[in-house]
């Protein structure tokens, strides 16, 4: 028997496949999300004033439930390597786990090859900072105070202790933009940063800093799929509503 | 090359995927599953040792340019080599390993956690200093009225505030919770689909 799992998937493989086709010749509109309009600025002005963004991947694994906000922090990765690579302080990625440490080199060295810059990487800006999410944190502000950093991008999963993290971004002068999958992650975030990312718009980075058709036609997915959602809502509370009666 | 990484990554990712959807119908597919999994799980562990010799060739860089915060570099590779050579000789079970554990580790976690209360008691604080909107507002009072509500206080429980605030927890927190967790599940979905299908690929693709 096909399972329900098994529809939406097909159909949202389906609906990603077509509208990537359809992004490709028609340009996107998109509403304006604060956080990531300062982060586009802000790539550029690190560029200029030969500082360093720091793209902190968090600690979530690719083997388990967290590896989206990893997927989608790598995304990003890759093109903030292309776009800044040339810089005189070129990016520092650091992970707390150790398969996304090394993605992350991998990622940064795609960018960079894609920028035509290939001979300017080091592998020693993929760094894995730490093993616990504490040790992650703890390695990871290390970074910020002392390596040059303008910006602090945090995208991935990181729980209550991305407030270390935040605290010494702070205290250096460092801008923050930040997005986590965890709940409690996003609400610490959200004291700590200026324009808050919350939910699914952690998974938006790569559409708005122009990564591509099918980060564009994600977001329509998104949108569909999230339709569906309410309306099975409705639809199943209003049935619950008609039983009683 | 590249088109054989991505040939890889694409078959596996649909052999892992048709294991949890099509089993019943093709029980071999849970053995491929299985199999790939494990081998996943065993480069996970081989990735660790990487992630620790990256974490000491960083380091050592550091101490060896004489940059900012050298110092702490030093302590942290010497820390890691001591430790790392004991473990293997001693075994982790040994009572030396379990004091450098118990009495340094955990420790140090600990404190990491009380200067988190800190921290975000300082970040409430400033959250106003930084952003003064009505959500931002609501976030505060929201906070305020959950940990009143929910603690002890050495003159009893303030009847109206602990009802009120258990209806806040489980009627307007958890209907927001589960709508931020629709939004990001969503949302790991589409970034799956991206890379199954080689839009996305963290893998050395271009």
């Amino acid at each position: 028997m096909i399972s329900i799992e098994l529809i939406i998937f097909a159909v949202s493989a389906f609906l990603l496949l077509a509208i990537t086709l359809w992004k490709r010749k028609s340009p996107a509109r998109l509403r304006e999300i604060p956080a990531l309009s300062q982060l586009y600025r802000m790539m550029g002005l690190s560029v200029e004033d030969g500082t360093r963004l720091h793209i902190s991947l968090g600690s979530g694994g690719l083997l388990d439930m967290r590896g989206g906000s990893a997927l989608a922090g790598l995304a990003m990765l890759r093109h903030i390597a292309e776009r800044t690579s040339v810089s005189d302080n070129p990016p520092v990625a650091s992970a707390g786990d150790p398969t996304l440490g090394l993605l992350s080199q991998d990622t940064l060295q795609a960018g960079y090859k894609a920028a035509g810059a290939e001979d300017l990487y080091a592998p020693t800006t993929g760094r894995v900072t730490g093993l616990s999410p504490f040790g992650y944190a703890a390695g990871a502000m290390h970074i910020s105070q002392n390596e040059n950093v303008s910006v602090n991008i945090m995208i991935g999963h990181f729980g209550p202790e991305v407030a270390l993290l935040a605290g010494a971004s702070e205290r250096e002068s460092v801008a923050i933009v930040g997005a986590s999958d965890s709940l409690a992650g996003q609400a610490v975030l959200f004291a700590n940063t200026q324009d808050a990312l919350i939910g699914e718009e952690l998974f938006l980075a790569g559409a708005y800093l122009g990564a591509g058709a099918s980060h564009l036609a994600s977001l329509t997915v998104q949108d569909i799929l999230r339709w569906l959602v309410i309306l099975a809502l409705l639809g199943g509370a209003v049935m619950k509503i008609l039983e009683t009666i | 090359m590249r088109v054989i990484t991505v040939f890889i990554a694409i078959i596996s990712g649909l052999a892992v995927l048709s294991g949890y959807f099509l089993s019943g119908l093709f029980p071999v597919l849970t053995e491929v599953q299985t199999h790939l999994l494990n081998g996943a799980i065993i480069l996970t562990g081989i990735a660790a040792l990487v992630g620790i010799f990256n974490l000491i060739s960083v380091h050592t860089d550091k101490v060896r340019r004489g940059e900012k915060g050298s110092v702490y570099s030093a302590l942290l590779v010497i820390s890691l080599v001591i430790t790392f050579f004991l473990g293997i000789i001693l075994r982790p079970e040994h009572d030396a390993m379990q004091v450098v554990m118990n009495g340094i580790v955990i420790p140090t976690e600990a404190a990491l956690m009380g200067i988190l209360t800190i921290s975000l008691l300082y970040a409430a604080i400033r959250l106003l200093r930084r952003r003064v909107d009505m959500m931002s507002i609501i976030f505060l009072l929201t906070a305020v009225i959950i940990l009143f509500g929910s603690a002890t206080l050495p003159f009893g429980e303030i009847p109206l505030l602990g009802t009120f605030s258990r209806w806040v927890t489980q009627v307007w927190a958890l209907g927001g919770v589960r709508g931020i967790l629709i939004g990001v599940a969503l949302g790991s979905l589409t970034t799956g689909l991206r890379v199954l299908f080689g839009a996305d690929r963290p893998y050395g693709g271009n």
